[in-house]
């Protein structure tokens, strides 16, 4: 009896701090989409709908060669012999691709400012809103000898793409210095035509399905990331996408090459604002990494989710690859979907180098009437590859998440190894999770395994959390980190931080 | 333009037209005659499946679907005893898909009605009404399982069992092969009435093509239970289909185990609509060189606090395939299900296959659902262990093969039976050992 009253009077002391912490952490993340905000900044639109001349005006906008024209125009005509894809787990009315503005730009791009003062304002309170701090915020902004500024805190180097324009990058000199290349993908074109012609549409080709064909067509811009052979990025690389103008798609493309040896972690984050109408995303990323490179590519995506009843909200069809084309090379995706209506996105890895590695980790997020389809596609075909798949799905609301996965070993792929987990859990009984997993093996050395669960919010931990003063909300953000933890600890320090509160934030009144 | 799409839903139209023409439905009774009308009405509208369907991914049913069946030579079983001789049984023979009268007992046991669907079929009015072609109707969607309305549609016989008390025995109905290119197509129905039990047991390769559709309703309380072995080391070509309801507390409880054959898909499309029904599907298969073996499984949760298993075990050497398609569907209503699915493959040397996609779609927040699915060769760790301890090589791949299909085995409720899977399928390890 004596031992019980010991642990009963000791236990408060011990979780009053992890109390007051999480309580802390919940009230400071108050308020529901905290990127809503429009900024009303000059653009310069092209005109709506698209055809032929628009993909030629977009290409004569950034200055492209003739190769680049024809590339654009080949992936327009094959993407009007094209279907768009329907067996994802997701409903959504059909788009209108002529009642779409292609390319957006914001008009003070067009002279480059003294400092700060003279940077159209608008445009700083954006950035000041994303969080970008000052030094950074003056070189997106085109401002002259910006890069001798001093700069505060921890580097991260920036690229912004606003709408359809990548506005300036950071940290570019330092990177030069590294022989690291990291522009805006149209300077890429005018400065390294020979590395982009190498590698553009190498991973993802042109007609590889309806939304990465069109996002060929009228990719506007994007991110550029070259490492030299042996080199280690000396900082983290990262892009900000920002859809703002009204009924403007966003279609950029990355591009990220790792040279022998190479290293690279790249961030990746995106907001829009609160508007009444859907706004189409369709992005591409091709990563290759050569032998013994490694990439990290990690996303926070937080575009606008549209409201309560599934008004406004980003439609997002993004196609994501990397080809591990050099032995023992290695490729981690990282992924914290909270935002878009509609998510339609399976970051892949095909393993062709022998020892070559893949891994995916991802938590989905689908509240209110957000719909998410996502997952990866893992081909085995180097020997010795090997792959993890962690996926954590969680639904809320009247939401659908589905996660839909490949894992395929080939005949080749001796000796591979995959493992898979993926865990849904249902907030309500309005919501759906749905597991689609494909599992090929094709050779007898290779192993793989997947499990799968799915489950409510348990109640005892529910009910453990209130009983120490949490309420109801707080004490299902805390369990759904825990949930989520394995995806979480895989991120880099700074998204871990900020995925660990949209996790909370995305989560608001799902409750009750 | 007309797109892909389209392009594809005329070519498969066509087929299905060019297919069926000329292809009279079976004449019979009333009641049977609306059923075959409407089940062909059904299949021109779905058509027949082709290797382009996301269903049909892992299998291609082009030689299910066609119009002349391939010939499979005659399998001697060379004294060898049949499955389950030695139990005491009602036994019901059918030669190449046809009843045989001569061979079977007589068709009566206390506390069921038997009836030959040939026989049934030729009466106005028929209890099986309410169930033949109704249940495979409900398993159109949200796939269509196409081959199975064209059972359906051209299925002559079969047996139609209605159960209203325990049984005293099990009714095994054997399916004999004598013709070189025979096509056989069965179709049963069974209907528990609340509270009944009934153990059915089918045997035996049946025919160069073999089509069996089994339409199964369980009422309150009442106990299905199922194994079915489906011929040895035969070049059979079969697909087969079971379609079951269950109603409050019923239980349904279905065992499979597959020895070589050319291909074979196995479809169970389970619905679970009363509160704590149980349904387990099992499977085991063992294949060596040219064998494809397919189980393709559906449960749908529809009520509250019911309980669903799927176990399938797969072995698999020289270039055998295995596939596993399972799906659990929570409905919103079905609150406290407890889901459970495994599928999982040994791959005893190079070249065999495993595909796989184990599904689950959950609308309901209080459930426990899981899923895990591997594939691998022999642990070598298990079998230095083994040969440590003095086993031979071969003997401890053995004992380590039974030891895997042991979880699958253990769903057979009924021990002899149990039993007799088990010697059949150490016969089969040690005729199939590598050299």
């Amino acid at each position: 009896m004596a031992a019980l009253d010991n642990t009963q009077i000791r236990e408060p002391e011990v979780r009053e701090g992890v109390d007051r912490e999480t309580v802390e952490t919940v009230a400071s993340m108050a308020g529901k989409y905290k990127h809503g905000w429009e900024t009303d900044i000059e653009m310069e639109f092209a005109p709506k709908g698209l055809n032929e001349d628009i993909v030629r005006l977009i290409s004569a906008k950034n200055d492209e060669p003739e190769w680049l024209t024809e590339w654009r125009l080949a992936a327009y005509r094959r993407w009007l012999t094209m279907e768009k894809p329907l067996w994802a787990m997701i409903d959504y009315p059909e788009i209108d691709y002529q009642d779409q503005y292609y390319y957006a730009k914001p008009k003070s791009m067009t002279e480059k400012p003294k400092s700060l003062d003279e940077v159209d304002p608008k445009l700083l309170e954006t950035y000041a809103k994303l969080g970008i701090p000052l030094k950074e915020q003056m070189i997106l902004a085109g401002v002259e000898g910006a890069e001798e500024a001093p700069a505060e805190g921890r580097k991260v180097a920036v690229d912004a793409v606003f709408d359809s324009v990548s506005v300036g990058t950071t940290f570019k000199d330092e990177l030069a210095k590294a022989g690291v290349i990291f522009c805006s993908i149209s300077e890429a074109v005018r400065e390294h035509p020979e590395l982009v012609k190498k590698y553009l549409g190498s991973v993802v080709p042109q007609n590889d399905n309806f939304f990465a064909a069109l996002n060929s067509a009228v990719f506007s811009d994007g991110s550029f990331v070259y490492i030299p052979p042996g080199v280690r990025c000396p900082m983290e690389l990262s892009t900000y996408f920002r859809i703002n103008a009204e009924n403007t798609g966003q279609f950029e493309r990355t591009l990220i090459v790792a040279d022998k040896g190479a290293y690279v972690s790249y961030l990746e984050g995106c907001t829009a604002p609160k508007r009444d109408t859907h706004q189409l995303h369709a992005a591409v990323v091709e990563i290759v990494a050569l032998d013994d490179a490694e990439v990290k590519y990690s996303t926070v995506q937080n575009w606008y989710p549209g409201d309560e009843d599934g008004r406004g909200g980003i439609y997002n069809f993004v196609t994501k690859r990397a080809d591990c084309r050099g032995h023992r090379s290695k490729v981690m995706w990282t992924q914290v979907e909270t935002g878009s209506a509609i998510t339609w996105k399976y970051p892949s890895c095909i393993l062709r180098g022998d020892d070559s590695q893949g891994e995916f980790y991802s938590i989905a997020i689908a509240n209110n009437a957000q719909q998410a389809d996502t997952g990866t596609k893992m081909v085995h075909l180097g020997r010795n590859t090997r792959s993890r798949i962690v996926s954590k799905g969680i639904s809320a609301g009247k939401a659908q998440n589905t996660y839909r996965g490949l894992v395929s070993m080939h005949p080749r792929a001796a000796n591979s190894r995959n493992y898979t987990q993926c865990d849904s859990l249902l907030i309500g009984n309005r919501c759906g999770a749905h597991t689609v997993p494909y599992i090929e093996v094709k050779n007898t050395t290779s192993r793989a395994e997947h499990e799968a669960t799915t489950s409510k919010v348990d109640d005892d931990q529910l009910f453990y959390c209130r009983s120490r003063g949490m309420d109801e909300e707080e004490a299902v953000a805390l369990v759904v980190n825990g949930f989520c933890k394995e995806v979480l600890q895989a991120l880099p320090m700074e998204f871990a931080m900020e995925a660990q509160s949209l996790v909370a934030i995305s989560l608001e009144g799902s409750v009750g | 333009m007309a797109g892909r799409r389209e392009q594809i839903a005329r070519a498969r139209a066509e087929a299905t037209g060019a297919r069926l023409a000329g292809q009279a439905l079976p004449s019979g009774g009333a009641w049977v005659t609306a059923a075959r009308r409407e089940a062909l009405a059904r299949l021109q509208a779905l058509g027949l499946p082709d290797r382009r369907d996301e269903y049909w991914k892992y299998t291609d049913p082009t030689t299910l679907s066609a119009a002349e069946p391939i010939a499979a030579a005659l399998f001697d079983l060379k004294g060898e005893p049949p499955m389950f001789h030695e139990m005491d049984r009602l036994r019901v023979v059918f030669v190449d898909g046809v009843f045989d009268p001569a061979a079977s007992d007589d068709l009566a046991l206390a506390g069921v009605e038997i009836e030959r669907l040939a026989t049934a079929a030729a009466a106005d009015i028929h209890w099986a009404r309410d169930l033949y072609g109704v249940l495979e109707a409900r398993g159109q969607e949200p796939v269509p399982r196409s081959l199975a309305t064209h059972n359906t549609a051209f299925a002559e016989d079969g047996v139609l069992i209605r159960v209203t008390g325990r049984t005293e025995k099990p009714v095994s109905l054997i399916y004999l092969h004598r013709a070189e290119t025979s096509d056989a197509v069965l179709h049963h129905c069974i209907r528990l009435e609340p509270g009944a039990e009934l153990t059915l047991m089918e045997n035996g390769a049946g025919a160069a093509r073999f089509s069996s559709v089994l339409e199964v309703e369980v009422g309150e309380g009442a106990r299905f239970h199922h194994v079915r072995a489906q011929g040895r080391d035969h070049e059979r070509r079969t697909h087969t289909h079971i379609f079951a309801r269950l109603a409050e507390r019923g239980v349904f409880k279905s065992f499979t185990a597959t020895v070589n054959g050319r291909l074979v898909r196995n479809e169970a499309f389970l619905e679970l609509l009363g509160r704590e029904a149980v349904a387990h599907v099992a499977g085991t298969a063992v294949g060596d060189g040219d064998f494809h073996q397919d189980d393709t499984v559906f449960v749908t949760h529809a009520a509250e606090s019911c309980e669903s298993r799927q176990v399938f075990k797969k072995v698999l050497r020289n270039g055998a395939v295995g596939v596993f398609q399972g799906k659990i569907l929570v409905t919103a209503e079905a609150q406290l299900t407890d889901g459970y699915q495994i599928s999982q493959s040994l791959l005893l040397d190079e070249d065999s296959q495993f595909l796989v996609k184990p599904e689950l779609e959950i609308y309901a927040d209080d459930v426990k659902c899981s899923h895990g699915s591997t594939s691998g060769a022999i642990d070598p760790v298990q079998l230095f262990y083994l040969r440590s301890r003095g086993v031979p090589e071969n003997e401890a791949q053995g004992l380590l093969v039974l030891a895997f299909l042991a979880e699958a085995l253990n769903e057979i409720e009924d021990e002899r039976l149990a039993a007799d899977i088990r010697n059949r399928l150490e016969a089969w390890l040690a005729r199939h050992r590598p050299a």
